[in-house]
């Protein structure tokens, strides 16, 4: 059993999974930031690899991106900080301990998520991507430039053989017929996309539970995660009615600008939510 | 007939499969938030485009209002100096200055067709911001043009053309503030705006079906080629079509009715910068490898770690890391020959036309007409150059030349 469908099995309901731009705020800050979010109580972990044009994204993710992007952050760098993250082993770097928070820390055993765009990866190589992903421990992707189609005829197949999850997204302008579809592509859980817009907008969140309330009624096969327009405990609380959980990404980018203690301030951040 | 398998026939050049591919490149990548635009358009564009009642509404503002057909024009002392003979198809001539505006008017036509009543738009030299915003005034639409800070500032004469069409000019400050960067905005806004909203893509780019629509939109400029040739020469066929290739859209349309008329070689030319290998560059087939940049599968400059990079030209409207993927598959096929030329070539080649047939072109436009110093032409070719736009634009970076 995967290590996100064994999560929803023991928790169906309320499920935290919250963004992190790896790299970001610092270059070296992927693990504090992952081990941080375990212990303040995050069910999966959304880390985002870092592109020069996401376009699903909003301004606040992408400055994050293009901060990491200035620190260095590439997907071979952060395969190489993931390479110890699973055990509870000091995580070095080619024999050289990390510094600071990063270093003697728990293993990490919720769920990861790697979020990006289609391009950095078929640079690195889609297939070495995968297994890369699989060997130091990910359990899923979501690649929301990756459209269907190719998904069926070209990379779906080279996904599952690595044993990974592969999440799509649909929206409230995706027909009912196309969730139906997509939802049986995908594994792990389905991401709604809780209004048509870019991250971090705030919408109104009424119009929002009319669509979840359409979504729990079309009996889909994976758990129903909710993201986008996700910032604090009033929609977190309001998504989790009609859905097993919702994501957060941009509030949290927001709490780790300027915090002088990352373990703090996810402490309270997380804590003003679940 | 659409063609659904992806093979390198001689068909796919003017028509993608129907997933959008020309050989091994096009197809849609977007985001789900795209999705039912990007698919209306797909299954709709085609049909609406070739309705009897949109086709006499495209040709007769084609004909009254853009001013075509646009001349060709037989360029007598430009052909004794390079010994060939030379033909300018004048798109400079057309209503504000370029072929942007024959696709401009066919978008909104479809727009409204689609029931949209906004539109946006990308623009890199400012071109087709300020075709789109025409048309929109023309017919009533609200315009909003996304428009790189960099490009704002050296092509002011085009914003303050935008501004007082009525359309809005929003700033892309993020990454490089060029077009590649105007484009992410545009589409950002698009999936906020998914109701009421049509973007206007001004170049054979995006996702498909823009690459292939916007490809027929401009194909009016070798329909009508061909015609003027035969009468010019008795043939309707050149030996060469040449073109300047940002991402593409006045080469597709120039070569486009060509296409599959194997003898005629077509010369595509991208811009150098200040070199190809100078690290200043926006030579796309010559620096980059395939990738996805807005929404298709083509040649991206790019990074080894598959970060886009910031291309630099002289020209802003062929400053762009990507290509369309017809001109990918053009290179790839090697149905297309790919040239460059640099700033200093442009500027250079700018100065001849001006002085000897008295048209000064548009410094994208000058990279075309900086590629004849690379060939070699018989005495009895016939070579057909697509002058994209003028180049009154472009005064302030000529001044400092003279």
């Amino acid at each position: 059993m995967s290590r996100i469908k064994e999560l929803f099995s023991k928790k169906a309901s309320r499920v935290l999974n919250v963004y992190c731009t790896a790299g970001y705020p610092q270059l070296e800050s992927t693990l504090t930031i992952m081990r941080a979010l375990q212990s303040a109580g995050a069910d999966i972990i959304e880390l985002g690899m870092p592109y020069s044009d996401p376009l699903a994204d909003g301004p606040v993710i992408q400055a994050s991106g293009l901060h990491a992007l200035e620190n260095g952050m590439t997907i071979a760098v952060l395969f190489e900080q993931l390479r110890n993250f699973r055990s509870s082993f000091t995580p070095s770097v080619q024999g050289t301990p990390l510094e600071g928070d990063a270093g003697g820390d728990e293993a990490i055993s919720i769920p990861v998520i790697l979020m990006g765009y289609m391009n950095p990866v078929l640079q690195y190589g889609f297939e070495k991507f995968c297994a890369d992903a699989a060997a130091v421990g990910i359990d899923g992707l979501i690649l929301p430039d990756l459209p269907q189609h190719e998904f069926e005829t070209e990379y779906g197949a080279i996904i599952k053989e690595y044993g990974l999850d592969f999440i799509f997204l649909v929206t409230p302008e995706t027909s009912d017929a196309r969730i139906k579809e997509l939802d049986a592509l995908s594994s792990g859980f389905l991401y709604a996309v809780s209004s048509s817009s870019t991250t971090g907008k705030d919408k109104d969140f009424g119009a929002v539970e009319a669509y979840l309330q359409k979504l729990q009624g079309l009996h889909l096969t994976n758990p129903v995660l909710v993201g986008f327009g996700i910032k604090d405990k009033q929609t977190f609380d309001a998504a989790c009615r009609h859905a097993n959980g919702a994501i957060i990404g941009t509030a949290y980018i927001k709490a780790l600008e300027g915090a002088e203690d990352i373990k703090v301030a996810t402490k309270a951040f997380l804590n003003g939510i679940v | 007939m659409i063609n659904t398998t992806v093979s390198l026939n001689r068909g796919t050049y003017k028509q993608p499969n129907i997933f959008g591919y020309y050989g091994n490149y096009g197809g849609a990548y977007i985001p789900e938030m795209l999705h039912r635009n990007v698919e209306e358009l797909k299954a709709r564009y085609l049909e609406i485009m070739y309705e009897p009642a949109f086709q006499q509404e495209f040709q007769d503002l084609l004909r009254d209002y853009v001013g075509r057909p646009t001349p060709l024009f037989y360029a007598k002392r430009l052909s004794e100096q390079y010994k060939t003979r030379i033909y300018l198809k004048r798109e400079d001539l057309n209503h504000t200055g370029a072929h942007k505006i024959n696709n401009a008017i066919g978008q909104v036509l479809l727009a409204q067709r689609l029931g949209k009543k906004r539109i946006i738009a990308e623009t890199g030299a400012g071109q087709h911001g300020v075709a789109t915003a025409t048309v929109c005034a023309l017919m009533g639409l609200e315009c909003i043009v996304y428009m790189g800070i960099k490009d704002i500032e050296r092509q002011a004469p085009n914003v303050a053309r935008m501004k007082m069409l009525g359309a809005t000019v929003v700033p892309a400050e993020s990454g490089s503030q060029t077009l590649k960067d105007a484009t992410n905005e545009a589409i950002r806004d698009w999936i906020n705006n998914p109701e009421n909203t049509h973007y206007i893509i001004g170049s054979v780019v995006g996702p498909h079906p823009y690459p292939d629509m916007v490809a027929r939109f401009q194909s009016v400029i070798s329909e009508e080629t061909r015609k003027q040739l035969k009468e010019h020469t008795g043939s309707e066929l050149p030996d060469y079509v040449m073109a300047c290739v940002g991402g593409g859209s006045n080469a597709a349309g120039a070569f486009y009715h060509f296409l599959d008329e194997l003898s005629v070689k077509l010369v595509a030319v991208e811009a150098a910068g200040h070199g190809v290998n100078s690290g200043m560059s926006a030579a796309t087939t010559q620096l980059g490898k395939p990738g996805v940049l807005h929404g298709s599968k083509s040649l991206v400059m790019q990074t080894a770690d598959g970060q886009v990079v910031e291309p630099h030209s002289i020209s802003a409207g062929l400053d762009y890391p990507g290509i369309g993927p017809l001109h990918a598959h053009l290179f790839e096929s090697g149905r297309g020959i790919f040239l460059s030329a640099t700033d200093d070539e442009a500027l250079e080649a700018a100065f001849e036309l001006s002085k000897l047939e008295g048209i000064i072109p548009a410094l994208e436009t000058s990279h075309a007409l900086a590629a004849l110093k690379q060939m070699t032409f018989k005495p009895t070719d016939t070579v057909v150059i697509c002058l994209s736009g003028r180049g009154d634009k472009d005064l302030a970076t000529y001044m400092k030349s003279i």
